[in-house]
């Protein structure tokens, strides 16, 4: 009978206590929002058709959305947000875009006519300018999302590859001495 | 800790090869200016750091020692007219970093005439104020000489704790390179001057100048220098075993006093600063003489050239006009190499221009460079281990680059390594170690900055949604409030009455009164 007893006052004793500490514990979704959207690229472009990667992040968080909506974050995106949610990686869906490399938009400063409208579609308040004066795009906060494209009405906005760092390749080396070779002296020696 | 000053016992570091130097065969000639160049091709950056703005035009007439940029602060670094003549143009011309590819250059016309623009010299540096001195050094436009080519000004200055001892490193370790070796031995006086300056400005009591023990000829001169020009007895000549690559400033701090560099510190943090000879004496002609760092010496030498020697050249020099100096090619040249054979970068033209770590042009044939054989798969002998100075683990390091986990190669102090190829070296299955390091620090470095951009990215994002979200709250507000005012009714037109009767009375017109 005690033993009965006992049994039950524990059984109750430890519900009790895992139902106040899941009250009061319980995951926090926003920190669950928060770790997806540090792994998405932030260019802000919509092309997961959410205004943005929070917004997206938030979708995914409730799961509104899928993880393969995100032509930037590309294949390696996809599967770090698997990893992160312990879901299967998938390939990328196709109809949202496929992955290019990085670009920038660059005004042609002949063409604008100053009209402010790809001012008020950058995500990211990468392009300055007043009305009727020459806009430009600051390059360094450029995500070439994109979005600065469709309003302008002089299609004075062009999409340029991003300068990215020179990254040493295994065979640089080889690659060199092939071109070395030609150019030394012959001319100079002459001369 | 310091019982015992800098140098005064040796220590070991870690792994490290004896390696055939070959330097004598560059050293037989007494220093020579090669011709003139036709045109000297001068890149923006010559240094670590961000660019100086550019004070002049395509056009412009400038004088020899004339600066061309400014240094807006430390980490940038001003470059001078190597000699009097016109700017021709400022254009992309090929470098040599990143490899195979093209810079921003100041294209200088000789005039041959050589003329001098003013020289501000320090009087009395003795007792000249170090900020003055530092100042001065920043004007010259210094640069680490030794190849790394670091701001001297930033390594002069800066928030860390007392330096002690100044180490002029004249080590150079790797096989061919001889430049600091020449200057050691015909202006031993100047390395002293400038050392015992850059001990001033630092607030170094003491300056350890660390040679090789196999440069005899060096101990001499230098010792012979000491006697005339350090009278305080401030300076120490330290020789230090040859082992490859005992000159790294890592691996000779070590040697010296026996405590490692933290991993993500400075030298400063064990109160060492460590400078190479050549910006020594750099230092004394920029405070002594009031010169800029307009030149520089560069040895040419290798298999690949007919009379290895080693040439005080102008900065800008196209290399080639240096090869023809040391009377040109020899045999089937195949390959430039800027630097030494270890960890020299191989060069894409004969165009490129002396900078100001240039320290070496090593010109190979074919028969140097060929691989023997074909790159094998690595059988975990260890031989890399036991040769690695830093005490990384280059088979692992090389594992993981190779599987592209970049993260754990990271984690394994990817970025201890300091490139001098020992590993590479020694490795039976011929991998090229070194250029996996380096494309895995690439990537690496890569992935930091879209980080960061990112993360930039996302603060402008969530910014411009916080401004909308308040713009539409107060344009909400005011919506109400016109909305409210206009409900309570008569109120509302009186002050449309007022607003009309400000409008007239603003408008001032000479009738106002009649119309009333």
């Amino acid at each position: 009978m005690l033993a009965v007893g006992v049994m039950l006052a524990l059984l109750l004793g430890i519900g009790l206590v895992l139902l106040l500490s899941a009250r009061k514990w319980k995951p926090d979704e926003n920190s669950v929002v928060e770790q997806i959207n540090e792994l998405l690229p932030q260019t802000q472009c919509g092309q997961c058709d959410y205004p943005g990667c929070r917004p997206y992040a938030e979708a995914i968080a409730s799961g509104e959305a899928d993880i393969n909506q995100c032509p930037p974050g590309g294949e390696a995106g996809v599967k770090a947000l698997a990893d992160l949610l312990g879901r299967e990686p998938k390939p990328l869906n196709a109809s949202h875009g496929e992955t290019k490399p990085p670009v920038v938009a660059v005004i042609d400063e002949d063409r604008c006519i100053g009209c402010k409208l790809c001012i008020q579609a950058c995500p990211v308040d990468a392009i300055v300018g007043a009305p009727k004066m020459m806009h430009t795009v600051i390059a360094d906060e450029c995500t070439g999302c994109e979005l600065c494209l469709p309003p302008c009405p002089v299609d004075c906005i062009d999409l340029v590859p991003r300068r990215r760092p020179f990254i040493w390749s295994v065979d640089t080396v080889e690659v060199e001495s092939r071109e070395a070779r030609e150019p030394v002296v012959a001319e100079r020696e002459h001369a | 800790m310091h019982d015992l000053e800098v140098g005064e016992h040796l220590y070991r570091f870690p792994g490290g090869l004896k390696l055939r130097h070959y330097k004598q065969i560059a050293c037989r000639d007494p220093l020579a200016r090669p011709d003139m160049p036709e045109a000297l091709y001068l890149p923006l950056q010559q240094h670590q750091g961000p660019v100086g703005e550019v004070l002049v035009a395509q056009g412009d007439r400038v004088l020899k020692g004339q600066p061309l940029s400014h240094a807006r602060n430390d980490r940038e670094v001003p470059v001078h007219a190597p000699t009097s003549g016109t700017i021709a143009a400022i254009k992309s011309w090929p470098v040599s970093w990143p490899p195979d590819s093209e810079a921003e250059c100041l294209v200088l016309q000789p005039d041959g005439a050589d003329a001098w623009f003013e020289t501000k010299a320090l009087d009395d540096w003795r007792n000249a104020d170090p900020a003055d001195l530092v100042e001065h050094i920043r004007a010259a436009g210094l640069a680490g000489l030794g190849g790394a080519m670091f701001p001297t000004a930033a390594k002069l200055r800066g928030d860390w704790q007392q330096v002690h001892t100044l180490i002029l490193n004249g080590s150079e370790c790797e096989p061919y390179i001889s430049c600091d070796e020449m200057l050691m031995r015909e202006r031993p006086g100047a390395i002293i001057e400038g050392g015992l300056i850059l001990a001033r400005a630092l607030g170094a009591e003491r300056v350890v100048i660390a040679i090789e023990d196999q440069m005899g000829a060096v101990d001499k001169s230098l010792t012979r220098a000491l006697a005339e020009h350090d009278p305080d007895d401030v300076c120490r000549i330290v020789e230090v075993t040859t082992i490859y690559p005992e000159g790294g400033e890592k691996q000779l701090i070590q040697v010296l006093t026996g405590s490692e560099v933290p991993h993500d510190g400075l030298p400063q943090d064990l109160g060492l600063a460590c400078l190479n000879v050549g910006t020594a004496a750099a230092a004394r002609d920029a405070v002594i003489e009031g010169k800029p760092l307009i030149e520089r010496i560069v040895t040419v030498s290798g298999p690949g050239v007919q009379h290895p020697r080693n040439l005080v050249a102008l900065l800008g020099t196209p290399v080639g006009d240096l090869l023809v100096a040391a009377g040109g090619l020899a045999g089937d040249v195949e390959r430039l190499v800027l630097g030494g054979p270890m960890s020299g970068l191989p060069l894409a033209s004969n165009r490129i221009p002396i900078a100001k770590g240039s320290n070496c042009i090593l010109v190979l044939r074919r028969q140097d460079t060929r691989r023997e054989q074909p790159v094998m798969p690595c059988i975990n002998c260890g031989e890399c281990v036991r040769v690695c100075p830093a005490s990384l683990l280059p088979q692992e390091l090389h594992k993981y680059l190779k599987a592209g986990n970049y993260d754990e190669a990271d984690s394994l102090d990817l970025f201890d390594c300091i490139e001098c190829g020992c590993c590479a070296h020694v490795c039976p299955s011929h991998i090229p170690l070194v250029d996996w390091y380096r494309h895995g620090k690439g990537v690496l470095r890569e992935r930091g900055v879209e980080d960061a951009r990112a993360r930039k990215a996302r603060q402008r994002f969530e910014a411009r949604e916080k401004r909308i979200k308040e713009e539409k709250e107060q344009r909400r507000r005011k919506r109400e409030q016109r909305e409210r005012k206009l409900k309570s009714g008569g109120d509302a037109r009186s002050e449309v009455q007022a607003a009309i009767e400000r409008a007239r009375a603003g408008s001032a017109s000479p009738d106002e009164d009649g119309d009333r």
